[in-house]
């Protein structure tokens, strides 16, 4: 069963980022890497990415035909998404053990969702 | 389009593998070999004819690839070895009795994880390649690549050897092989047409590893109920999906499509089995499969039947979606009323609480029962809480009457 990590940024985890000392900072980073090369290893990852800053994205629309382009999401936008893990796993359970093991989840809370898959049942 | 080559291949596969290990034990480099010799087959054969032995063929290319791919591995260790460990044993003198078997069941082997015992028993029984595998599972390729190798790490760390197990566990690793079987079938079976273009059929290659084990076992009567169970609900696939990848429930299905000759083989299996062998939960989930199969039109399906076969698997194998079945099918025989009651006291197992299939069944009852209002809200319930987005248009269907 594939599920998606979602480690968003909001501005509770920017003020705890701004209290950590550099080696936490590292320590953070560090945490990331090492959990993909875990998943890696264990035969779970599908792929897991961070995001640049908001201010760098793109709103992409098509109107009459054109696409227009439009620079990142508004100011205003309190949360945006900071990075993910896609992982295949034997069971829900291992999904959340595994957010748990995100560096995120000590300061904030990481969100699991399950993916939508194009199997069913027979009815 | 599969080409015969690549039936002769698949079928090869384990005999090859299982000769490698008996010669030269190894198990990991050995299937490394075996899958390159596999690959050099289909790439010479085609063009330069199959040879007269293949067997043997593929034998002397996997042997010459092991001898390279181990002398490769010793001179990375530095030698550490001594030179009289590098001569490889004798042949073993014993012929290859059941190699497809202990092979399936060193790949089920319970050090391993799922998802490492179905990517292992399709590489190294099913002769197939870590991108097929990795098509058909739908995960990339390093991640399907990454799961065999660790299995095989497990397996050497493990000190598994190749050899059938005591017969005290013989029961316990057989049904390991039947749960992952059936978990291959299951990753093909509801996979949707549409998405299917290029993967491979894992269906048709699990009913084939089944097949296989069948002929091994054909006195287990599981072995024989899970083999049934296959055929008899992949009867129905040419029935289960429309063009655009919409499903068709049971109930609705052109019965005139489904494969009567599957259903014919089924239903002669699980026959035979329930009469001769220890009865067991998948020839249980043979026998209700068989009774909807023979049924000419769904309004002729002897749910009595059916019900009481739910209540022996509820009985011997219960679980949550027993029991929703089990509901569905009181509700056909004694009407929807009493099986809304059931539904009500079954939510109490924490398995079913909020699940999105008690949504769809309490919908289903409420339909029946004439309360089309009340059934509209589950329907939707059930669509928004499902994880599958085939079903979760059907619902929506449903929803909209």
């Amino acid at each position: 069963m594939k599920y998606l990590i979602l480690i968003q940024s909001n501005p509770k985890s920017l003020a705890v980022w701004e209290t950590l000392s550099d080696e936490q900072r590292y320590a953070f980073g560090k945490g990331h890497l090492e959990l993909s090369a875990e998943l890696a290893e264990s035969g779970e990852l599908i792929v897991s990415e961070g995001l640049v800053d908001p201010a760098l994205g793109k709103m992409v629309s098509v109107r009459d035909g054109k696409v227009l382009t439009s620079d990142g999401p508004f100011a205003e936008v309190k949360e945006h998404l900071a990075g993910f893990y896609l992982v295949d796993v034997d069971s829900y359970e291992r999904a959340v053990e595994i957010a748990a093991k995100a560096p995120d989840a000590a300061y904030g809370a990481v969100e699991v969702r399950p993916v939508l898959d194009m199997t069913a049942w027979d009815l | 389009m599969r080409t015969p080559f690549e039936d002769l291949l698949r079928d090869l596969a384990p005999q090859v593998l299982g000769a490698l290990v008996r010669r030269y034990g190894g198990f990991d480099t050995c299937e490394d070999a075996v899958q390159e010799a596999l690959l050099a087959a289909a790439l010479q054969w085609p063009s330069e004819g199959v040879p007269d032995n293949p067997r043997a063929w593929l034998i002397t290319v996997a042997s010459r690839r092991r001898t390279e791919l181990w002398r490769s591995d010793s001179a990375r260790r530095k030698r550490e070895e001594t030179v009289a460990a590098l001569a490889p044993p004798e042949p073993d003198p014993t012929p290859a009795v059941d190699d497809t078997l202990t092979l399936l069941l060193l790949c089920c082997h319970p050090s391993l994880t799922r998802v490492s015992q179905v990517a292992l028993t399709l590489r190294a029984v099913g002769g197939l390649a870590t991108a097929e595998i990795a098509r058909a599972l739908l995960v990339p390729e390093s991640t399907v690549g990454q799961r065999i190798s660790r299995a095989k790490q497990r397996v050497k760390a493990d000190g598994a050897e190749f050899r059938l197990p005591p017969p005290e566990e013989f029961p316990d690793r057989v049904a390991a092989v039947l749960q992952v079987l059936y978990l291959i079938f299951n990753e093909g079976y509801t996979a949707s047409s549409g998405t299917s273009l290029n993967r491979v059929d894992l269906t048709s290659e699990a009913i084939r590893l089944t097949r296989q084990l069948h002929e091994r076992l054909p006195a287990d009567g599981e072995v024989t109920g899970l083999l049934a169970l296959m055929l008899l609900t992949d009867a129905r696939r040419p029935a289960r999906t429309l063009a655009d990848g919409s499903l068709v429930p049971l109930a609705e299905q052109d019965r005139g499509t489904w494969d009567a000759a599957a259903i014919a083989e089924g239903v002669e299996l699980v026959t035979d089995a329930l009469a001769t062998t220890a009865i067991g939960p998948y020839q249980l989930q043979a026998a209700i499969a068989a009774v909807h199969d023979e049924a000419a039109r769904a309004e002729d399906t002897d749910w009595t039947q059916i019900l009481g076969l739910y209540e022996l698997l509820n009985a011997t194998a219960p679980g949550p979606m027993v029991t929703l079945n089990r509901i569905v099918a009181h509700a056909m025989v004694h009407g929807p009323l009493p099986a809304l009651a059931h539904l009500a006291a079954a939510e109490a197992d924490p398995a079913l609480a909020g699940h999105h299939r008690v949504h769809a069944v309490r919908a289903h009852l409420l339909d029946l029962a004439g309360d089309h209002e009340a059934a509209r809200e589950h329907y939707l319930t059930a669509a928004r809480t499902t994880l599958s987005l085939p079903e979760r248009r059907y619902l929506e269907a449903k929803a909209r009457g």
